[in-house]
């Protein structure tokens, strides 16, 4: 994949991205299938409606929580965090 | 054409149009071309296309990197796509047309609250043009109103479809359209609707494996409507040209069948089909399973509804009894000075989306521009247009029911609202206890509370509840926001 | 004796648990699914803390009392019952002194009232720059339709009857003129030894159907709904000009903001009072006021998304206090409406004085205790029945 400039970090990781693509897309096409674990049952999801409906896609981007992987268009340099529950402190 | 001022009401636009699919496309190219009205064109995407001609993002130059390639047969009629982004272009270079993308409308309320709102309405949006943490709201005001913002995919529960790697078709769709990327190397496609054969044919053109498209209705259904489709050959040669890229990358097209359970523990690694029998239920014994790592279902489309539903506008149903805006024949809805065009009218593909977005713009003319209000313009050779796809839009419905087994494949464990994680046997108990519709489950046991707020699981909570489609939701918010965008809204809104 | 309850809001299932526990037949009668009126759009609040000492607050300690056995009849978990406590909590010096003052009558009625020395303790997120703060531990807070729907089936349970779909038009009358049952849109006739009118908002339809007009009003209020949180929000937090404004009687918008978090992780921000009649449309300043006054009090939620608001008609009398007990104009009904913002938590009680005054244990004579809750007060008086056909001209079926 070191055709692509572009990247962006997912957990530690750098995820290559083509301009113009999403965190969701590139992240798929990178292989990965889930980056969030849910509230009650900390089951793993990822992509489902592709088009920023279900909000099963959501991860943390730059510091800021639930943001829809579907839709956020990836940005060189930008850092994206696998989300647990709420993706909120629990303090 | 001039613009008598009938509302000296210091609106920002003539007509706010919402949605920038093909409905909103044609709505707005034709109001630039036929009258001189002033446009403010709103969409949540990062540019023009909507659904049909969905878009990577524009990239900022200089930019480094190569954009994604665009691949051949992916995308259809991009000629007239063009030819309408060029006039939307030419309209935004001279001033009359104001273009906002990026910007999600969460709600639409009248600016005053008569019957007929001569001071038109408040458009009200959240900016999310910016980086995460950077969203903020403002308002946009206009004399008329057109709602063009399409559907979404209909999905369905099934066990194992929260399983990472199952997806919506329109979802697959969507990442090889903006994205260039396909969902799995091994795919099973499954639901029902002529929409399933475009997604696998674009999945195995760009070298995916199909295993197989499930469809749980059959072709022969299409004979019965064949009047319609005899009527629309155009249509039914774009099905032929799927139908020929699936034989070429022998793709099984599986009639009567139907994705009865997804395997896997943290993804998705296999599918359960079985065949639908006559009366609509999985034959017991006949389950294959297949090898897979994406799977797309979908079974037709919701109309999104929100900003209608928030106006009180008049609704009807489709053939499938699903809600949809009741419009007259140059797509004026019940309430003054408000129209609907596209999806949000009837679930009728981008063809009819682009004539119904015409015959919009010519109601709009036709009220802002003085006319007596209550003559009627005959619609042209659009209207008769139309009522042709309306006819074949209809047959298509029709012919693809959903099969009432898919209640069967449902246990007790399997995830209903996929946010709350609500599982059938809740639900179950709670019909059992007298819900009768979709809101009394919602109450009782929290499916469709989260973050979708009901678009996803809300049909399936319908039908299980009441047999049928409901009343659609009230969704006084269209869109999620911080509360601290809210929180700055100047009241004082701005103009574009 | 065979009562029919018309309304099967969390009122009118009230009713039925406390009328089929002392024994009695109930016919539960609505046009819609338990629960779906405007008890599907309160927020769950059962408090003290927001009341005056007078007959509402007697009601109001009753019905805790009432509530915490119900809780235990059906399991509190299952009802979502939680003695959470309120924090009112001051915004300025002055609203801090009126708090104080207000707490020390409550005290009087014998309410747990505890100045706060340091307001953080016990909500951490709060803004840390609010003057000053009361702990109320005796609110306690339900989920409303769970709460009903439970109610209901335990009436079921001992015999009630519910019949779902139906619409009460009138009142059947025997030779002597009492009220011996009821007539539905569709037809039927059920009949009874006595009709409740539990039918919330529309109590003044109803009341005048059953021959006993009532000025019953809607009131409307927006509540604001956060995305699923960790508990960050662990009372029901209120600023203090709540207060004022649950009393007031001014024709305009008022906004003083609710704070609490939820069994399933959401925060509620509520709630508008607006007399508008039944108007459904949306006011965008108001729930933008509702974000900055939230905000103001826990900053935290700047960063929260809002993800649904959701309106309600609150059912008020023109004095804001509940309507219970019979109507001497129309015998053989009782009314038991217009509870404002607080019919959830008051119905508890509700039900038991409607039971106490079927089987006689309570008189309903004036100076009597809760005799100011009586009809009595609005029999006579002009207004009453003016204003109740201006609620039946407002009447859409809107929620
Ligand atoms: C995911 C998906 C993929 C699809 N792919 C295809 C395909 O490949 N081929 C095909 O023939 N059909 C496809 N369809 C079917 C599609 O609905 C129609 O063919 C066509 O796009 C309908 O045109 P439209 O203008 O009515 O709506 P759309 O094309 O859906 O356009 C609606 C527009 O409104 C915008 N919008 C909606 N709500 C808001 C809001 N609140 N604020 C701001 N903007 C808003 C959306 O961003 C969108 O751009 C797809 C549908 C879906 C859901
Ligand atoms: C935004 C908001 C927040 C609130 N928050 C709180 C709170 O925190 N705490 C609190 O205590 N209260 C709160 N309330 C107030 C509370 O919701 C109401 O006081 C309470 O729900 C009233 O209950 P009810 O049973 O009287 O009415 P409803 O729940 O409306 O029940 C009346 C029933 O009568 C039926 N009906 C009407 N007419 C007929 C007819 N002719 N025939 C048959 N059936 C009929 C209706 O269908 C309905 O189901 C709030 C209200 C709102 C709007
Ligand atoms: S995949 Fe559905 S919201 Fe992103």
């Amino acid at each position: 994949m070191s055709e692509f400039d572009t990247s962006f970090d997912f957990d530690g990781r750098r995820v290559p991205f083509r301009p113009g693509q999403t965190l969701g897309a590139a992240l798929v096409a990178a292989g990965t299938t889930a980056w969030r674990t849910t509230r009650l049952e900390g089951r793993p999801r990822g992509l489902f409606c592709g088009i920023g409906v279900c909000f099963d896609c959501l991860l943390t981007v730059d510091g800021h929580a639930n943001q829809r992987a579907c839709l956020v268009v990836a940005r060189d340099g930008m850092t994206a965090l696998t989300q647990e529950g709420t993706g909120h402190d629990d303090t | 054409m001039t613009t008598p001022d009938l509302t000296p009401s210091g609106a920002d636009h003539d007509v706010v149009v919402i949605g920038a699919g093909p409905a909103g496309m044609a709505c707005v190219a034709t109001l630039l071309a036929e009258t001189s009205l002033t446009v403010g064109l709103v969409d949540a995407g990062h540019g023009a296309g909507g659904q049909y001609w969905r878009q990577p993002a524009p990239v900022p130059t200089p930019h480094p990197g190569e954009p994604a390639p665009r691949r051949a047969g992916l995308h259809h009629d991009l000629a007239t796509f063009h030819r309408l982004r060029d006039a939307l272009d030419r309209g935004a270079a001279s001033g009359r047309l104001a273009t906002r993308f990026a910007h999600h409308v969460w709600s639409v309320t009248a600016n005053d609250p008569g019957p007929v709102a001569e001071g038109g309405f408040a458009v009200h949006v959240v900016d999310r043009s910016g980086r995460p943490g950077d969203e903020s709201t403002s308002t946009i005001t206009g004399r008329a109103l057109v709602i063009a913002t399409g559907a979404f995919d209909r999905a369905l529960p099934f066990p194992g479809w929260d399983l990472p790697g199952v997806m919506t078709v329109g979802g697959l769709q969507a990442l090889l359209k903006a994205g260039d990327v396909a969902a799995g190397r091994r795919v099973a496609i499954g639901g029902t609707g002529p929409f399933l054969l475009p997604v696998a044919a674009a999945l195995a053109a760009r070298g995916s494996t199909v295993v197989g498209v499930f469809e749980a209705n059959h072709p022969v259904r299409w004979l019965r409507e064949s009047r319609a489709v005899a009527r629309n050959v155009g249509k039914l040669g774009e099905g032929a040209g799927y139908a020929a890229t699936l034989l070429r990358h022998r793709v099984p097209l599986r009639p009567r069948r139907m994705i009865v359970a997804a395997h896997g523990t943290d993804r998705v690694e296999a599918v359960s089909v079985a065949r639908v029998g006559r009366d609509g239920r999985p034959v017991e014994g006949s389950a294959e399973r297949h090898t897979v790592d994406a799977v797309g279902v979908g079974w037709g489309f919701t109309p999104q509804l929100d900003i209608a539903v928030t106006l009180g506008l008049r609704l009807t149903r489709d053939r499938g009894g699903t809600p949809v805006v009741e419009v007259d024949r140059l797509h004026r809805s019940s309430r003054p000075r408000v129209y609907a065009a596209g999806e949000t009218c009837g679930v009728g593909g981008a063809a009819l989306a682009l004539v119904e977005g015409r015959l919009a713009a010519r109601g709009v003319a036709h009220d802002l521009t003085g006319a007596d209000p209550a003559s009627h313009p005959a619609p042209g050779p659009d209207g008769v247009a139309a009522v042709r796809l309306g006819a074949f839009a209809d047959a298509i419905i029709s012919a693809h029911p959903v099969p009432v087994g898919w209640v069967d494949a449902l246990t007790d464990e399997t995830i209903v609202c996929r946010c709350e994680e609500v599982r059938f046997g809740a639900v179950r108990a709670a019909i059992e206890a007298g819900a009768t519709d979709a809101r009394q489950v919602k109450q009782l046991t929290r499916t469709g509370m989260g973050w979708c707020q009901g678009r996803v699981c809300g049909y399936a909570a319908a039908l299980l509840s009441a047999g049928a489609p409901g009343e659609p939701d009230e969704r006084l918010i269209g869109a999620p926001m911080p509360l601290g965008a809210l929180a700055q809204t100047d009241d004082q809104h701005d103009a574009m | 004796m065979k009562v029919i309850v018309v309304g099967a809001g969390i009122v009118g299932t009230a009713c039925a648990e406390a009328l089929t526990r002392e024994g009695i037949e109930v016919v539960v009668v609505d046009r819609l699914p338990v629960g779906a009126g405007t008890t599907s759009r309160g927020e769950g609040n059962i408090l003290l803390s927001d009341k005056a000492p007078g007959a509402e607050m007697a009601l109001a300690q009753l019905s805790r009392r009432t509530w915490l056995e119900v809780g235990d009849l059906v399991g509190r978990e299952s009802i979502e019952l939680e003695e959470k406590g309120g924090v009112v909590v001051a915004t300025t010096h002055q609203g801090l002194g009126s708090l104080i003052s207000f707490a020390d009558r409550q005290r009087a009625a014998g309410v747990m009232a505890l100045e706060v020395e340091d307001p953080l303790v016990l909500e951490p997120h709060l803004s840390p720059s609010l003057p000053g703060a009361m702990h109320y531990p005796e609110d306690m807070q339900v989920q409303p339709v769970l709460a009903a729907s439970r109610m209901l089936v335990l009436a079921q349970q001992r015999g009630a009857q519910f019949r779902c779909g139906l619409e009460v038009a009138g009142a059947l009358t025997d030779t002597n003129g009492a009220v011996s049952g009821i007539r539905t849109t569709s037809g039927e006739v059920i009949e009874a030894d006595a009709v409740v009118n539990a039918a919330g908002t529309w109590g003044g339809v109803v009341g005048e159907r059953l021959g006993g007009p009532i000025p019953v009003l809607p009131r409307r209020g927006f509540v604001l709904v956060t995305e699923p949180l960790p508990p960050m929000v662990r009372h029901k937090v209120y600023t203090a000009d709540y207060v004022e404004n649950v009393e007031s009687s001014g024709e305009g918008l008022e906004t003083s903001c609710v704070v609490e978090g939820t069994h399933g992780g959401t925060v509620l921000i509520g709630a508008s009072r607006e007399r508008v009649g039944f108007d459904t449309s949306l006011r965008v300043d108001v729930v933008e006021t509702l974000a900055r006054q939230a905000i103001a009090i826990f900053p935290f939620l700047a960063d929260v998304n809002l993800l649904r608001v959701y309106r309600g008609f609150r059912p008020y009398c023109p004095d804001h206090l509940p309507v219970i007990g019979p109507d001497p104009r129309a015998p053989g009904v009782l009314h038991a409406c217009g509870h404002e913002g607080a019919g959830i938590g008051l119905a508890t009680g509700t039900g038991r004085l409607i039971t106490d005054y079927l089987t006689g244990a309570r008189k309903s004579e004036p100076g009597a205790e809760f005799a100011a809750l009586l009809p009595d007060r609005f029999v006579g008086a002009e207004s009453a029945s003016e204003s109740a056909s201006e609620s039946v001209a407002e009447q859409v079926p809107a929620l």
